[in-house]
């Protein structure tokens, strides 16, 4: 349920390049998705912030066109695209949150990212002057130059990752989604990888959505937040949805938001059992949730 | 052993050879190897058929290799798909046994089925044998960029419209194609061993995925044109110097990768303390 | 009697040695591979099967070029294919997969060779058919100590550590936490393994002794989730086949085309696959009737929305 933020104006109608309306999703007698609603303006840094479990893989494959939704719409703003509406014609830029290159596999950094260009397209690529600039910049971008001619699976974790979002890039996606891609890191590569995104995002106009469920690396870039818990979504800015009576009423239960030392916590009060709406497994009494 | 009926041979062994070294590169690329062993095994059954109803036997080939490279991407879908495919094609090969045991007087043609036969290629058998071997490549050509996506990033690929399950479908047609030309040269059991030894070896000499492919076709003319030779001059079966060929070729390559890896040292691991699945998976110890 | 079962039994099934020897020696391979396949399925080692058929099949052409029973050559494939696959095992299983099947490449080409050499030596051209498809009928009964032997040792191995391979097979570092020597017992098995397959080869051909490992096993796991129920029901599905297929293989005589038999390998394998997608069954419908059920439930109240 999104809620028109007070002060902050949402993106005039019709401008937003994506737009979700009341999308639930009930998979196996579960709801994993509970009439979610948010939209996207043109080059927002929008964060989806929620533990795991709480739908956001669901809600990405939803976007994505991988998953159908049980009720509610997904729409995609902008000028349309020549060739129409179909999943292919998205312009989404995908990271996912797992990958893994065998370092056997021949295909190098630079080729991934040349991949990028028109994978869906049949025929194999002709080497052109015009590919290779593209490339170049791509790589640049991303500061992978360094290790452009290496095979893709003998590079470091973080650096595949980079190659990814150069990947994802070069299509010249309107919206570009990172599923959890600070997952695995620790807080100070997080730090350098938002302000990598931050950068790109404003050098390349792409709009950023990305999935995490630490807050705090976020905070400092965020246009929006939408807070997933337990399939439903509350959006808006931070000072909007960071706050102790906003987050209980998405949770459901008491909530209480601290600030320690510049960072947020968002931790669940002691004494409640929780009885969320399709949420699996077992909140521990004053749990850290973000 | 370069005139009269070795021609045939020469020219026909040239074709499955680049046929096995182009569908080959995408083979071991997606990890099919098993698929590769088993749609030929399913196959014979096919060939055994087709020679029981006295028609061509690569009708008797496709019919079946198609099949079974059909079943096996149907089945693959639902978990637990190993004992699924396994199952369906040793219930082939008995279909095959079945066949076999009215087939009293083709021992000949059954050897050779299996193993391999080059001295017996006629004049007319290679205009079909390129022209299934141009589709393949054709084929491989067209499909080049969705399938190398989805068989490196499933999930970035389905993000783009390319569905893994039509990929898959749409190789594995691919691999029965080439599982029909080739298995009259090389035979039912050895098809397969040409198909991943020479790729595995050309991966580990460049990094360039064309340029490995390209390597791939070029061991697998090595192989096969020293196969043929070893052939004429001892009389022993061709399979078994594809077979033997194939292992070399692979341990060359392995051998060639560790000197490799040993000379040039790991780029410094910058980009945070994320490790990679792959580098997880490999410190893993049994 | 014998009037009476006619319709079902050719004449002369009951009295043949030949039958005889086939309705033995299968029903104990068919207990052993029922058995040691349990664990082959809950270990996901299906490809394994693959090794030991193609790599039997360069063992049995070996024992026919020196001049041993194929048996024999079966055993000592398989065991070098165990120890192969145990030296192989540590990679990831991309690699495994790549290498076993260039090492199966490789022997293969050998079994050519084998066969190659044996039959220009030799009149006789059925060597190839009989190691690949076996031949059940025509063992001789000078191998029926050796195959008690391997039996006896197989279901005594695997009796041995079932418990701990039972736990090892189904959470290898549970199983390891607990003090279970997780690597040997996986040898031990692999063993195992290997002289079932044999067994399975000797009864109907290499590149078919899968299904009689995986088969009956896949299809009991299917059925029953107890580990000692799957066990005999393994064994009573492998037994089943086994009978009715040289019971059918008998028959076949009269069949067309008239005067040969129709390939027990044949019939075993058939049963074996059409009893797997039997067993499927009752879950597709569950399956089914869960789908159709979670499709028309209606959304869960929410807790009290802000």
């Amino acid at each position: 349920m999104s809620e028109a933020p007070h002060g902050a104006p949402p993106a005039a109608k019709g401008q937003e390049i994506l737009l979700l309306d009341g999308v639930s999703v009930r998979l196996s007698g579960r709801t994993i998705l509970d009439r979610v609603g948010f939209q996207i303006a043109p080059g927002e840094f929008t964060g989806l912030i929620g533990s795991n479990g709480a739908g956001k893989t669901t809600l990405f494959r939803v976007i994505l066109g991988l998953q159908a939704a049980s009720a509610g719409r997904v729409l995609f703003g902008g000028p349309a695209h020549p060739h129409g509406h179909g999943r292919r014609h998205r312009r989404i830029g995908y990271v996912p949150q797992k990958f893994m290159f065998d370092p056997d596999v021949p295909l190098r950094a630079r080729d991934l990212v040349s991949l990028g260009i028109d994978a869906q397209r049949l025929g194999v690529p002709l080497p052109s002057r015009s590919r290779r600039a593209l490339v170049e910049e791509m790589l640049h971008a991303v500061d992978a130059e360094r290790f452009a001619d290496t095979r893709v699976g003998k590079l470091s974790g973080g650096e595949q990752q980079r190659v990814l979002i150069a990947h994802a890039l070069i299509a010249r996606p309107r919206l570009l989604l990172l599923d959890e891609p600070l997952a695995n890191l620790d807080l100070g590569s997080a730090h350098e990888v938002v302000a990598l995104l931050a950068r790109i995002a404003r050098e390349q106009e792409v709009a950023v959505l990305i999935s995490a469920h630490e807050i705090n690396p976020l905070l400092p870039v965020m246009d929006r937040i939408v807070y997933l818990a337990a399939g439903r979504a509350i959006s808006g800015t931070a000072e909007e949805v960071v706050r102790a009576d906003v987050l209980s009423g998405l949770y459901g239960h008491h909530v209480d938001v601290l600030h320690v030392h510049g960072r947020v916590l968002i931790v669940a009060g002691a004494g409640e059992d929780t009885d969320l709406a399709g949420h699996e497994g077992v909140f521990p009494r004053s749990e850290v949730l973000s | 052993m370069f005139s009269g009926f070795m021609v045939n041979a020469w020219e026909v062994a040239s074709i499955v050879a680049v046929v096995a070294g182009v569908v080959g590169f995408f083979t071991v690329m997606r990890g099919s190897a098993f698929a590769a062993h088993a749609i030929p095994n399913g196959s014979f059954a096919g060939a055994a058929g087709a020679i029981l109803i006295g028609v061509n036997t690569l009708i008797g080939l496709a019919v079946f290799s198609l099949g079974g490279a059909m079943t096996i991407g149907l089945l693959g879908r639902r978990g637990r798909h190993d004992v699924a495919t396994a199952l369906t094609l040793v219930a082939m090969l008995a279909l095959g046994a079945l066949f076999l045991s009215f087939l009293v007087e083709y021992y000949a043609e059954v050897y050779s089925l299996l193993f391999g036969e080059v001295l017996g290629i006629s004049p007319n058998e290679i205009a079909p044998t390129a022209i299934l071997g141009a589709l393949c490549i054709l084929a491989v050509a067209i499909l080049y960029r969705p399938l190398m996506l989805s068989s490196v990033l499933p999930d970035v690929g389905e993000a783009r419209g390319i569905s893994s399950f039509r990929m898959e479908m749409l190789f594995l047609a691919v691999l029965a194609l080439a599982t029909t030309m080739t298995v009259p040269v090389v035979g039912t059991l050895l098809i397969f061993s040409l198909m991943i030894g020479a790729p595995a070896a050309a991966r580990s000499f460049t990094d360039r995925p064309l340029v490995a492919m390209g390597l791939s076709v070029a061991i697998a003319l090595l192989i096969v044109w020293i196969a043929i030779a070893a052939s004429y001059e001892t009389n022993y079966p061709v399979g078994f110097f594809v077979g033997v060929g194939s292992a070399v070729s692979y341990t060359v390559g392995r051998l060639c990768a560790v000197w490799r890896n040993r000379r040039t040292a790991k780029p410094a691991a910058r980009g945070g303390g994320l490790q990679s699945d792959a580098q997880i998976a490999s410190n893993i110890v049994t | 009697m014998s009037h009476f079962l006619s319709p079902v039994f050719a004449p002369g099934f009951f009295e043949s040695e030949a039958v005889h020897i086939a309705l033995g020696v299968g029903t104990l391979v068919a207990v052993v591979t029922g058995v040691v396949g349990v664990f082959t399925v809950m270990r996901g080692q299906s490809f394994a099967g693959e090794a030991f058929g193609d790599l039997g099949t360069t063992g049995g052409a070996g024992a026919y070029f020196v001049g041993v029973g194929p048996l024999w050559g079966f055993v000592l494939g398989n065991v070098i294919a165990a120890g192969a696959m145990e030296a192989v095992g540590v990679q990831r299983v991309r690699g495994r997969d790549l290498a076993t099947g260039i090492v199966l490449g490789a022997g293969i080409g050998l079994a050519a060779l084998f066969l190659h050499l044996y039959t220009t030596g030799h009149s006789t051209t059925g060597a190839t058919v009989t190691i690949l498809f076996g031949s059940v009928f025509t063992i001789s009964s000078a191998t029926i100590p050796l195959i008690l032997a391997l039996s006896a040792v197989v279901l005594a191995v695997t009796l041995t550590i079932y418990r701990p391979l039972l736990l090892s097979s189904v959470n290898a570092e549970m199983a390891s936490a607990r003090g279970i020597p997780v690597r040997l017992v996986g040898v031990l098995y692999l063993l195992a393994l290997a002289l079932a397959a044999a067994l399975a080869a000797i009864t109907i051909g290499t590149i078919l002794s899968t299904a009689l490992i995986v088969g009956p096993a896949a299809s009991a796991l299917r059925i029953t989730r107890r580990p000692l129920t799957a066990l005999l029901t393994a064994a009573g599905i492998g037994v089943g086949a086994v009978w009715l297929g040289i019971v059918l293989a008998y028959d076949s005589y009269h069949w067309p085309p008239h005067g040969t038999i129709w390939p027990v390998s044949f019939f075993v394998v058939t049963l074996v696959f059409i009893t797997y997608l039997l067993s499927g069954l009752p879950e597709a419908r569950r399956r089914r009737q869960a789908d159709r059920r979670s499709s028309a439930s209606p959304v869960a109240q929410p807790a009290t929305p802000s």
